[in-house]
């Protein structure tokens, strides 16, 4: 098997919290492969926001080790995170987190802005094909309030996609959304995965978990299951939606 | 993180939000078009100043007669007759660095042409005044030393008396008037002076020669003063040294005791009013100079109010990628574009007010060039200085807590 993209070992995180120690991961190991589409599942209160933040390297664990891409991310600067969150994840948000008055395709530019290595032009071809892959080419000047939710986080996730990082982090990337385009924007996450991305998907709704390949669950801070399973295709599901259904 | 992209990252996030980045530029706006207003104005009337001591003659000197005092008190220097006619026949004689020297009288009458009647200043001098004074002619001719000879009832006028005494396109060559009860011919008209810094009308003048004012009207043998034009300014110092070694010795004034006369030149006379001026400008310079701070400080509250407003944001650029230092540059990029265009605006203003006002004092406009360039340093400096504290606060946001921020 090749090698893994992301691999914890044993991974620990504790807050302090008024004096009081919390446990929020109490050494948790898993692998993600290419290719994967992974979910982690769990209430709230059971380490997954913690986990996606150690994932993202927005956070750095207490203890244990995290390796994304082959480096290890223990003992990094701030800025040297940076880089890795720069270079090698995309982060997809529960509420779209896009700029404001700002055109979807700049949106998309945006992570390429923080890469000096990239030219301008470079930048604009990279957005463009980012927006195409999520079907939103023909939106490319709109402003986020002139786009649908749905769109918003095609949007969001064309930024996500747009640094052709090592996997794509979605939390609660479907929270916002109604039903059916929450099944489009799985719809979307499964093509992509299709085309070998490599995603990881935080949610507390199982049906939503059932669109992707691997569900990780989490309860108080240890994975209580890890199982692969032959995802539901998300274009099936929207198919067999009665039309009216949340319209 | 190179400068065009922060530039860019800076510009586009100020254009999503036009109006507050106008009205924080305000401040600044107001802050340097003030400076610049108030340096203008300084420089202006400066130069001002300048034009108008020189238009009274250039390299002018004067020898007055001293004030009085008595028992230490000045008592002015009406009484005082020290001044004689020979004095001007001596410097005449044995100054080197001197190219003119007149005696002046100067008196005040009534002058009327029929109907036309006009309270003006009468000047009396010898055929050098003119040029001493820097008076032209616009149109007759400057009287002679026959003339002078003969205290002749002769006399140039001024463009006041001109339109005070004629008909609008009467030629006054050759009209006889009277100063006082004399009746005086026209010879010459002077050209237009206009006001000087004191806002004294330099047109209301009539001038003869000086036998006319002093043994016609005032009937006095002393003089009122000496005027008189150095070769050059360089040579002006020497020159006065020479009419006070001059005037002491035929004054016959012991060593250590007062000049019973005073020499002034227009060096000095400068000194005197820009320093006046100096020190209103500075002043106002100093007030406007307050703005400008305050005008800072509305930046610092905006862009800390806007770091608030749009952690969110920051959150996100972090989670991208952004270093702690490309948030914290692009913050100060912001102020910095921010009062730099606001200092843009406000030059130009500034530029224009004091154009303006330039205008309407009939002033010299003049374009301060430190002043612009200072002015934009200060702006650079401002937007750095205020723009740094809100944006140490943007970069030291934690990704985590920033992106979950409501």
């Amino acid at each position: 098997m090749a090698h893994p993209i992301l691999k914890i070992d044993n991974l620990r995180r504790t807050f302090m919290v008024g004096g009081e120690e919390v446990h929020a991961l109490k050494g948790v190991s898993f692998e993600i492969y290419p290719g994967e589409f992974v979910s982690i599942m769990g209430s709230s209160g059971s380490g997954k926001s913690t986990m996606l933040n150690i994932l993202g390297c927005l956070d750095t664990p207490t203890s244990g080790t995290y390796y994304i891409d082959g480096i290890s991310v223990k003992d990094r600067s701030r800025n040297e995170l940076a880089d890795i969150r720069n270079h090698k994840i995309g982060f997809v948000f529960q509420s779209y987190n896009l700029l404001p008055r700002t055109s979807a395709i700049e949106n998309v530019e945006l992570p390429l802005l923080y890469n000096n290595k990239i030219s301008v032009r470079e930048r604009r071809e990279r957005a463009i094909e980012a927006l195409e892959l999520v079907g939103l080419k023909d939106r490319m000047e709109h402003m986020p309030n002139q786009l649908s939710g749905g769109q918003q986080q095609r949007v969001a996730i064309a930024r996500a996609i747009v640094n052709d990082p090592v996997i794509l982090l979605a939390d609660e990337a479907t929270g916002n959304l109604d039903t059916r385009t929450s099944f489009e924007i799985m719809s979307l996450f499964q093509e992509l995965n299709g085309k070998g991305k490599t995603i990881a998907f935080v949610t507390h709704e199982s049906d939503i978990a059932t669109f992707t390949s691997r569900t990780i669950m989490l309860r108080d801070g240890h994975i209580i299951s890890d199982g692969k399973a032959e995802y539901r295709s998300a274009r099936k599901a929207l198919e067999e939606m009665p039309p009216d259904i949340d319209e | 993180m190179n400068i065009f992209n922060l530039t860019k990252i800076a510009y586009t996030a100020l254009m999503r939000n036009k109006t507050r980045a106008l009205l924080t530029m305000l401040g600044i706006v107001i802050g340097i078009s003030s400076v610049i207003t108030m340096v203008g104005v300084g420089e202006s009337s400066q130069a001002s100043i300048n034009n108008q001591v020189s238009q009274m003659g250039t390299n002018l000197i004067m020898v007055m007669r001293a004030r009085m005092r008595e028992r230490g008190v000045s008592t002015g220097r009406d009484n005082v007759q020290s001044l004689k006619i020979k004095d001007v026949q001596l410097i005449e004689e044995k100054a080197h660095y001197l190219s003119a020297v007149s005696p002046v009288f100067n008196a005040s009458a009534q002058i009327i042409n029929g109907n036309y009647n006009w309270s003006g200043t009468i000047m009396g001098g010898n055929t050098e005044l003119m040029s001493i004074r820097k008076f032209e002619l616009e149109t007759g001719a400057n009287f002679t030393d026959d003339d002078i000879r003969k205290y002749s009832k002769v006399a140039l006028i001024g463009q006041t008396i001109v339109e005070e005494l004629f008909d609008e396109g009467t030629d006054p060559i050759g009209k006889v008037i009277r100063v006082g009860n004399m009746p005086v011919k026209v010879i010459g008209t002077l050209k237009a002076k206009g006001e000087n810094q004191m806002g004294e009308d330099q047109d209301d003048v009539l001038i003869m020669p000086y036998t006319t004012v002093q043994k016609r009207m005032l009937g006095i043998d002393y003089i009122h003063m000496i005027m008189a034009s150095a070769m050059s300014e360089s040579v002006a110092d020497e020159a006065v040294k020479e009419i006070e070694t001059l005037l002491r010795a035929s004054h016959k004034i012991k060593d250590g005791a007062d000049d019973d006369f005073e020499v002034r030149t227009q060096a000095e006379m400068l000194e005197m009013m820009s320093s006046i001026s100096g020190m209103m400008t500075t002043l106002l310079t100093a007030i406007a100079a307050i703005s400008l701070i305050v005008g800072g400080i509305g930046i610092m509250n905006i862009m800390y109010v806007t770091v608030t407003e749009r952690t969110k944001e920051i959150g996100l650029r972090m989670a991208i990628g952004a270093h702690s230092s490309s948030i914290l540059m692009q913050f100060l990029c912001e102020s910095v574009i921010l009062s730099l265009i606001g200092g843009l605006i406000g030059i130009v203003f500034g530029l224009l007010i004091s154009y303006g006002l330039s205008v309407w004092q009939g002033w010299p406009f003049i374009i301060s060039t430190p002043a612009v360039l200072l002015s934009f340093l200060v702006c650079a400096a401002t937007g750095v200085f205020f723009g740094w504290y809100p944006a140490k606060k943007a970069s030291s946001l934690d990704p985590i807590n920033a992106l979950r921020y409501e």
